[in-house]
């Protein structure tokens, strides 16, 4: 098989809101799959069609090779999903929970019994594994939900924001375990998220989405590599000197972009640490005498910003509107 | 190939009612509350009743009248119960669980009515047995037999009309609605605490059209050997309403939405 996904120009639009615009992606089989994007961009609703979960307006897509509307029922039983809202039944014991969701997948006694024991050691739950789901706490709940997801092979599993809402040590265990069953399981990793670290940190390739369209799709590395290398701020003792080592470091060729702004340099070099030695012995050479120097490596935030003229973060308010929202859920 | 198919919808109906069988072992404060209501309503409502009122015939009230009206009770608030927990599914998430997995949604919700019914019937029998304890007699065991089949009938039916109606309402504050203006007056108006023999006409035509009064009339013919409906046309009308009921049901749950 060619990809584990593939979209074709597809549509979704609710009345007169176009969530997804138009997006042409591809994943490959084993890869784990970033939608990175704010709030509202669109990729919660990427995934629902894919998922079969809502129809597309138009376009087509296929997961697993099998076509999402003609053929809903084979790619439900090609993939697994960890929904961003829970959706555990909270009076039920965790190994419940598993035992339940590997019967509705089909799987014959043994064979769910063998893999709750791995899906919850997987996800380090196992001493946990009959407590009632309502005693979890979200982080415990979040990974439950992963080895729910886990628990019939799925070949996709579809991950939508694993980590909202759950405190930094969490999180960081979380990306373990999705680390771990990519290459572990070997099974195709589809996450979204609006947090640029998390996209980063565990993603082989990223799609920027914004607005329901892709504005860059490729690897992290690569999509920073876009944005022309590091840059190597430069704080001088006297501003006057500014615009005459601009021109010596143009001229010198030792970066493409040079530019200044409150008083400071702003050089985008390649290899920004091995470039600071040159620029400082440039800067002492023409007498220039410099108080700080600075490196900063470019983030996805920096991308999102290069492609949206936004930055991801000034979304972010909402996500405390949503956890919110999830406390609310929880109190019954 | 078809012999998989329905063991595919087997299991799906099982894991469903072993859902519900395990939500249900631990909500015992609930059982008892479903149980409790019913049974005050015998001993305070049969007391009240057979000090002030008589029958016809001069002889005082029959606190037994009210035994198979009360077990039809339980079993609509049960039924319906069961089928609107489809509310809560959504509210919480699960049902999104229920609805991505590869299986056909019509065997879903005939799972959730079957475990839905089997509570029901757990209910109205221990309130069949909790009467007897307190002194209610009934005819034969036979009839007590047929009796609990009547409860399975009639609690089918309502379970796949709590479906239906779960289906098309996506907040929890539609439950309430449901409650107040369907489970009230279906009891109220199916001869659970009055005769039906001598009801106003504009009554009567509802009391006539309301399936939960079949289900009743067959109780109290099974338990007390006495009906003014006759059994044939209860059983048939019980029969008729489960099938359409859950037929409705299932139709309207493969097509509900999440979000």
């Amino acid at each position: 098989m060619l990809h584990a996904i593939e979209t074709m120009e597809i549509t979704k639009k609710f009345e007169s809101i176009t969530a997804v615009n138009n997006v042409s992606i591809s994943v490959k089989p084993g890869e784990l799959f970033g939608l990175l994007g704010p709030n509202g961009a669109g990729k919660t609703t990427l995934i629902s069609m894919l998922s079969t979960m809502i129809e597309p307006t138009e376009g087509r897509a296929t997961v697993w090779g099998f076509d999402v509307e003609r053929e809903a029922p084979r790619v439900r039983e090609s993939i697994g999903i960890v929904f961003q809202d829970t959706t555990l039944d909270d009076r039920l014991t965790g190994r419940e929970s598993l035992d339940l969701h590997g019967r509705l997948y089909g799987l014959d006694t043994k064979t769910r019994k063998m893999r709750i024991q791995d899906v919850l050691s997987l996800v380090e739950l196992s001493d946990r594994a009959d407590a009632l789901v309502k005693t979890y706490s979200g982080g415990m709940m979040r990974r439950l939900e992963i080895a729910r997801g886990l628990m019939h092979h799925p070949r996709v599993l579809f991950l939508d924001e694993p980590t909202l809402g759950l405190d930094p040590q969490t999180r960081l265990h979380i990306w373990e375990y999705i680390k771990t069953l990519n290459k572990a399981e070997g099974v195709t990793i589809v996450l979204t998220t609006h947090y640029m670290e998390e996209a980063d940190h565990l993603c082989d390739r990223i799609a920027i989405i914004d607005h329901g369209e892709i504005v860059a799709l490729d690897t992290p590395e690569a999509l920073k590599d876009m944005l022309g290398g590091d840059v190597i701020i430069l704080e001088l003792e006297k501003p006057e000197d500014k615009s005459r080592l601009c021109e010596i470091y143009k001229k010198n060729g030792t970066a493409k972009i040079v530019s200044e702004k409150n008083g400071e340099i702003f050089i985008t070099v390649k290899n920004g640490e091995h470039q600071i030695p040159h620029i400082l012995y440039l800067a002492s050479n023409a007498g220039v005498s410099i108080l700080a120097v600075s490196l900063r490596k470019p983030t996805l935030d920096d991308v999102f910003l290069h492609h949206t003229g936004r930055a991801i973060r000034d979304r972010a308010a909402t996500e405390v509107e949503q956890v919110g929202y999830k406390i609310r859920a929880r109190r019954k | 190939m078809v012999k998989a198919t329905l063991n595919r919808a087997f299991q799906t109906v099982y894991t469903m009612w072993l859902r519900e069988m395990l939500r249900f072992w631990r909500s015992k404060s609930r059982i008892i509350g479903s149980i409790a209501t019913p049974i005050f309503f015998l001993i305070f409502l049969g007391a009240g009743f057979s000090s002030s009122f008589q029958t016809e015939s001069g002889s005082p009230f029959d606190v037994s009248y009210l035994a198979p009206g009360l077990i039809g009770m339980a079993v609509l608030f049960s039924s319906m119960m069961g089928g609107v927990s489809i509310i809560w599914d959504r509210e919480f998430g699960f049902l999104k669980e229920i609805l991505i997995a590869p299986v056909s949604r019509f065997y879903v919700a005939l799972g959730k009515a079957v475990g839905g019914v089997t509570t029901a019937m757990i209910q109205g029998l221990l309130i069949l047995i909790i009467a007897w304890l307190i002194g209610i007699k009934y005819i034969s065991i036979i009839g007590v037999i047929a009796a609990i089949g009547v409860m399975f009938v009639s609690g089918i039916g309502f379970i796949g009309l709590g479906i239906a109606v779960a289906s098309k309402i996506d907040s929890h504050e539609g439950f309430q609605m449901v409650m107040s203006f369907l489970t009230m007056p279906l009891v109220l108006l199916s001869g659970a605490f009055f005769p039906i023999s001598k009801l106003p006409a504009w009554m009567n035509v509802l009391v006539y059209s309301n399936p939960l009064t079949y289900g009743v009339e067959a109780l109290r013919y099974f338990l007390l050997g006495k009906s003014v409906i006759p059994i044939s046309l209860s059983i048939a009308v019980i029969i008729v309403f489960a099938f359409a009921m859950i037929g409705l049901g299932g139709k309207t749950f493969e097509n509900t939405k999440v979000t």
